[in-house]
């Protein structure tokens, strides 16, 4: 069994007051959220987590409040043994971020509890469900060497899992996880059960092929049990004495890896993935250290079996980037020294257009990764900062708990290894947007300096040329939207999170307004950056139920355009008043002032900080900003926007 | 590793493994004396015996245990 794996290597182990810290939470104040977490942010094994998971359903039951984890409710189906596994979930889930609470429904229901609309699993109305089948789920029989009869086989588990998930979405419409199946580890003819149609190996082959298609198109979710299985080993994965004796699926000793793995899934679902990935230099992305060692002694060569081990790290740093994390760099060293190997050094893949911020100085690291999460207006819990030195990594993770930092082995090769098997960056989906997202942040930052040059505001926002596209949601859009909605934090009014499902529902309602925003300017396409959904209040009313904005393109006005937006859709549908909330979280002070700098008049405001607000649709709104308006709305349609 | 040092280091585990530091493990504790000693978390208590001695116990060797005397004169037999 490989520890990494199976100890979770990238989390600190378990301090010696665990059991002390558990029996203090009976006595702290609520809410417990924060340590909560903290204490999952370890190794935990199956019995520490169990624990912990008592330690929040005790919490629950005294009405403790456990913010700012976000809650999220997640039904099980199994056809094996999970009693061991979701105590695990809900310790793990901890982990990410999540209060998770668990729907369990009783052993081998799987049919019942998906099909019957009113059983304990749909009528609990759970975020999501997740089929926690492993192969011998399946109606899989033996089909040697029929290719025929084989494929009729994938058919039926196939048709299955759908029939499943159907009983699931006209139920209770929760998003659907559906898992691959880990093969068995004990071959039928040898080699040739891969080959060879109707095999175990082959049937599950092919299974896990068309779920993952069927999976893709249907926006439902994907938890490759398979890869798990496949990168600790089958013959780890599987445990046939567990199997006899409990009905365990998979071996006790990947449970915490398993409950890793379904917490960041959950967690990206809620948008809790991380974004950023903050490099350390000196040992790092190269071997040796710069200012010592010079451009010409530091290891970074192929064919340097040090050096490529520094390589791959930023060949990983590189192929996130592709996919729309953003690389800042934060080390100790004089900024002109640090940028030497990125300028001039032959091997670097690493270039410095690459780096959305650099931030090479003598300061604390923590300071630093502060700073660079002001500059690219994210979260500190949107970044992940690698450093081979323990001593930073204990610096930030002290002073910036919310700052995701992976413990690394000693030897440099398995650097890259131990960053991918932490999964700090999950995620459910893939929408084209973020293959640019990377150079979105890099651009705000040449727009930040270009406002500085610039000096006033206005002359500025004037020699962007932006356009702004307005559009109601749409099939095309919603894979965004859905992330922007599950995503969004900062510049976020109520913070309402909304499944696909959820926001097809509304993009079908007629009695709903809902708007897409895009915005492009001189520098390029920034992609969707807004949503707003406005819903039927008191009559004549709209409720402005989710308004939200990618901070990327904030003082750009373009809250401004969009409520003059808003007022002619509402004005044309005969609406006379638009409400808007404010209702605070830990994340979004940036608009606690939104509605008031907008005109609205305040209607009420509660203890908890959740401001309500109006404006009659005949204002003028605010002045227009200096931008092109483009707005692709079908003409009305009757009893549509009427 | 002689009785004394096992039953030292199962009380850690128990405790760990019932969330209950209040647990004293003699010879005669079984399953009736503890509380939530159900079947599901029999097995996480062998497994994290097994784990924490260094010890494989067969199906039929748990299926017979009586009480903890049992349990560690299993372990004594295979802990060297």
């Amino acid at each position: 069994m490989n520890p990494l794996y199976s100890e979770l290597h990238w989390l600190p182990r378990a301090p010696q007051d665990f059991s002390a810290r558990l029996k203090a939470l009976a006595s702290t104040p609520a809410p417990l959220g924060s340590e909560l977490q903290a204490l999952a942010l370890h190794a935990l094994d199956v019995n520490q987590l169990t624990r912990l998971a008592k330690a929040m359903g005790r919490a629950r039951a005294e009405g403790k409040s456990l913010d700012p984890l976000s809650p999220f409710r997640l039904a099980i189906l199994s056809n094996s043994t999970v009693d061991m596994i979701v105590p695990a979930l809900e310790g793990s889930a901890a982990r990410h971020g999540i209060a998770l609470e668990t729907i369990q429904p009783p052993y081998d229901q799987v049919a019942q509890e998906a099909l019957i609309p009113n059983s304990m699993v749909n009528s609990s109305k759970p975020d999501a469900v997740l089929f926690a089948f492993d192969y011998r789920s399946l109606p899989l029989k033996l089909t040697l060497g029929d290719e025929e009869a084989a494929a009729a086989v994938v058919d039926g588990a196939i048709g299955y899992l759908q029939a499943l998930r159907n009983g699931i979405k006209t139920g209770c419409n929760a998003v659907c996880i559906f898992q691959t199946f880990a093969a068995p580890a004990e071959p039928l003819f040898g080699s040739l059960d891969r080959a060879l149609p109707g095999t175990l190996r082959s049937l599950i082959d092919r299974i896990n092929l068309r779920l993952a298609e069927f999976v893709l198109a249907s926006g439902d979710v994907l938890l490759d049990v398979a890869g798990i299985a496949e990168t600790v080993g089958l013959a780890a994965w599987h445990n046939p004495q567990l199997w006899n004796m409990a009905k365990f699926s998979f071996s006790d000793e990947l449970i915490p890896l398993y409950a890793d793995h379904v917490a960041r899934t959950v967690a990206a679902l809620r948008g809790k993935s991380r974004k950023v990935l903050v490099l350390d230099l000196d040992n790092t992305v190269w071997g040796g250290v710069i200012g010592d060692d010079g451009l010409d002694g530091i290891q970074i060569a192929q064919g340097d079996a040090r050096g490529e081990a520094h390589l791959a790290v930023q060949r990983l740093a590189l192929d996130l980037r592709q996919r729309g994390i953003v690389i800042a760099v934060s080390s100790k060293n004089t900024d002109e020294v640090a940028r030497e190997p990125f300028e001039k050094h032959p091997e670097m893949l690493l270039k410095l257009h690459h780096i959305a911020v650099f931030q090479a100085n003598w300061n604390d690291k923590a300071t630093n990764i502060k700073a660079i999460a002001e500059e690219l207006n994210l979260g500190l819990d949107s970044l992940v900062f690698l450093d081979d030195n323990p001593v930073e990594r204990g610096l930030v993770r002290q002073l910036l708990p919310q700052v995701a930092v992976p413990e690394l082995p000693e030897e440099p090769a398995f650097y890259a290894r131990t960053l991918a098997a932490a999964g700090y960056f999950e995620a459910p989906a893939f929408a084209s947007e973020d293959l640019k997202r990377a150079g979105f942040y890099q651009d705000n930052a040449k727009r930040l300096n270009l406002q500085k040059q610039v000096g006033g505001v206005d002359a500025y926002l004037a020699s962007l040329d932006m356009t702004i596209t307005f559009q109601p949601f749409d099939a095309t859009g919603r894979a965004r939207i859905v992330q922007l909605i599950n995503k969004s934090n900062q510049y976020n009014l109520t913070t309402r999170r909304y499944t696909d499902p959820e926001v097809v529902e509304a993009e079908n309602d007629p009695s709903v307004f809902t708007l897409q925003v895009r915005l492009a300017d001189i520098f390029g396409d920034n992609g969707m950056i807004s949503v707003v959904i406005c819903r039927p209040g008191e009559p004549q009313t709209w409720e402005i139920d989710t308004w939200l904005m990618s901070c990327r393109v904030l003082g750009r006005k373009v809250e401004h355009m969009i409520l003059r937006e808003l007022l002619e859709h509402a004005r044309a549908a005969g609406i006379r008043k638009l409400v808007g909330t404010y209702k605070p979280t830990d994340r979004n002070k940036l608009v606690v002032d939104h509605y008031a700098k907008l005109g609205f008049t305040k209607i009420l405001e509660e203890a908890s900080g959740l401001t309500r607000w109006e404006l009659l649709t005949d204002a003028e709104g605010p002045e227009a900003a200096p931008m092109k308006v483009v707005s692709l709305f079908a003409p009305a349609v009757e009893g549509s926007l009427v | 590793m002689d009785k004394s040092q096992i039953y030292a280091r199962l009380t850690d585990i128990f405790h760990d493994v019932f969330d209950d530091d209040s647990i004293t493990v003699t010879p005669e504790l079984s399953a009736k004396d503890v509380d939530g000693w159900d079947s599901l978390t029999h097995i996480r208590l062998i497994l994290t015996v097994e784990k924490a001695f260094k010890v494989k116990f067969s199906t039929s060797e748990i299926g017979k245990l009586k009480n903890v005397g049992d349990l560690v004169n299993l372990i004594e037999a295979q802990a060297a």
